[in-house]
């Protein structure tokens, strides 16, 4: 079997500590042997569907076999059987926590292939709503490995802050998770009139629970001491894992998409990036938990400069037309009924875009031949990426370790496997 | 600024590169470089150890089938990033259906090994010198490659063996073949 084969493999590449390398018995006439635990797929300590198994020399890790691919349901065959607007409800379920990142990160990579930009409100909202849901994916992230570490209050408490935040999600477009909210060239539809104070309200609840369980998490000892100082990463060795997202920067690299390469207007805002000193659990803690109060500041600035205008480019080819003209005009009727029959069709070409998505950079590949189908679309999967350093992460440490080091990789089931 | 530093780095892949890259060209304001399979070890070692490049993240490995559409089916496309210098580029490797082998990138960038596997395991396209090359995403005795344009989309796969049929299933032992019965004279006087 493939996990008993990676488990004993005596030559492993990078990073494996062989079997040779074992901790001598104390008393050679002792009888010891290593023990091999599974924890996974579905495991109480654990969220998530992967499977770690763990070689253990009393609690020890001394081997570690990680196993993906539980919740794979072909989503990159599926998206080249449908039109470019029909992908992003499948684009809802690869974060499922944050999916209204996915929809504009896929957005706006078939935009980029069409060579059209969308309006400035519409940009503006984009921003706002991937902000909200990239809180919603720290609280989930830090609310679950509270709990998984015996917090429970916490869990509650910034579990509660994630219900406002998604009330305010659903308020705009009607659903909680699956939100399928952008389209190709712009939006569902507009923001509620009473938003901008709905969001202020959830702020405020928010910030209150934050501000609750940052106290009981950071000055609570049994945190810290499973927190601080576990599975170190370096950021060297971070670059070459491929770590993107509050991974990468507790480890010290400062690299966010949104100020590298900014998308979606995101020049137009003043906000900072926390960097991490150490690289571990405690610093991506950290990091999340800082990036939380920024995402609430990008969302104030947004929605005090939120530009009037339309939300969707004005492209009978690209966009739906108003219902006002498809009954009253042939012009209309017929725009109407190509964009329904033959959906969208950019230019043959490739394209790569990504956006900075809850775990990391949320990459969409788009190869169009020109047809209304895409011809290979490809996601680069922050949480795939990340698991690859599960292994290096925790051998040496003990078995406890496990829990807040998967919980603060926050591996998302449907992103990584597809 | 962008644009600048995207013809800035082709010409600066052009010059060191002249018998390598076969293609170069900016692509929607990202830089991509077409090479030989044959040169792909040297190239990748350069890029990622030349202190001018630096590629020091291996962004995305992944794989394009052209069946029917190009001389060369299959295509590998990588994507790379220097954080140094803020460079981005993208490489693409044409291979042939009768060989779809190419060097691993592994010895240069460790996220590689999971990128690699997928990329096999979707394609079937082999990684020379990537000693843990497994299905990812698929079970082990998956047939085929799922996503090659020749895989069927509602393609059914046959049922595979038991893995371990030495195992015993003792649940089946402690499955009560008869209910427990329920003796209502018993509760004369209880619930009605």
């Amino acid at each position: 079997m493939s996990l008993k084969r990676h488990l004993f493999n005596e030559d492993l590449g990078i990073g494996g500590v062989s079997t040779h390398m074992r901790p001598r018995a104390l008393n050679d006439d002792l009888h010891t042997e290593t023990m091999i635990l599974n924890m996974g797929p579905a495991h109480p300590a654990t969220h998530g569907t992967a499977r770690i198994a763990v070689e253990l020399s009393g609690e020890e890790i001394i081997d570690a076999a990680v196993e993906v691919g539980y919740l794979h349901r072909g989503f990159e065959k599926m998206c080249e059987t449908v039109d470019y607007n029909q992908v992003i409800p499948y684009t809802d379920r690869l974060n499922y926590v944050s999916p209204i990142i996915n929809n504009v990160g896929w957005s706006l990579a078939v935009e980029k292939l069409l060579g059209v930009e969308v309006p400035k409100r519409a940009q503006y909202i984009r921003v706002i709503l991937s902000e909200i849901s990239r809180i919603c994916d720290h609280l989930t992230c830090l609310g679950a490995s509270a709990m998984e570490l015996g917090a429970f209050t916490a869990f509650l408490y910034l579990v509660e802050a994630r219900e406002y935040l998604w009330d305010l999600v659903e308020e705009v477009t009607g659903a909680r998770l699956t939100i399928s909210y952008t389209r190709v060239g712009g939006l569902k539809h507009d923001l509620t009139a009473d938003f901008a104070e709905k969001m202020h309200e959830a702020f405020k609840g928010v910030r209150f629970h934050l501000d609750n369980s940052d106290r009981l998490l950071s000055r609570n000892r049994i945190f810290l001491d499973r927190m601080c100082d576990v599975a170190v990463v370096s950021k060297e060795k971070a670059f070459s894992y491929g770590l993107t997202g509050p991974i990468l920067r507790a480890s010290g690299g400062d690299f966010d998409i949104r100020k590298a390469n900014p998308y979606s207007s995101y020049e137009d805002f003043d906000f900072e990036v926390p960097l991490g000193t150490k690289g571990d659990n405690y610093d991506r803690f950290n990091v999340r938990f800082e990036e939380m109060k920024q995402s609430m500041s990008i969302c104030e600035q947004a929605i005090a400069n939120l530009p009037d205008g339309p939300i969707s480019i004005d492209d009978p080819h690209v966009v739906l037309e108003d219902k006002d003209e498809v009954y009253k005009s042939i012009d209309g009727m017929i725009n109407h009924f190509e964009l329904v029959i033959r959906g969208v069709e950019p230019p043959a070409g490739e394209v790569y875009m990504s956006v900075e998505g809850g775990n990391g950079e949320v990459g969409f590949y788009v190869v169009s031949d020109g047809s209304g189908k895409p011809y290979r679309c490809r996601v680069r999967p922050p949480s795939y990426i990340h698991m690859g350093i599960i292994k290096e992460m925790l051998l040496g440490h003990s078995i406890a370790d496990v829990v807040p080091t998967f919980g603060m990789i926050n591996m998302i089931g449907g992103e990584c496997d597809r | 600024m962008h644009q600048e530093k995207t013809k800035h780095l082709q010409d600066l892949l052009s010059s060191k590169f002249k018998q390598q890259i076969v293609v170069s060209k900016i692509d929607l304001g990202d830089l991509v470089v077409e090479i030989q399979r044959e040169s792909v070890g040297e190239f990748f070692k350069r890029l990622k150890e030349d202190p001018d490049l630096t590629f020091n993240m291996l962004t995305d490995v992944t794989a394009v089938d052209w069946l029917d559409k190009k001389s060369n089916r299959f295509e590998v496309v990588y994507h790379l990033r220097s954080f140094e210098h803020g460079y981005f580029v993208r490489v693409k490797v044409a291979l042939p259906e009768s060989d779809p082998t190419i060097d691993s990138v592994l010895p240069y960038w460790h996220a590689a090994d999971f990128l690699e596997s997928e990329v096999w395991d979707m394609y079937g396209i082999n990684f020379r010198n990537n000693p843990d090359i497994r299905r990812m995403m698929m079970y082990e005795e998956f047939e085929g490659h799922p996503l090659r344009k020749d895989y069927p989309v509602q393609g059914k796969q046959p049922r595979i063996e038991m893995r371990y049929p030495e195992v015993r299933n003792t649940a089946k032992d402690m499955v009560r073949h008869t209910l427990v019965q329920i003796n209502k004279s018993d509760r004369a006087g209880g619930a009605a």
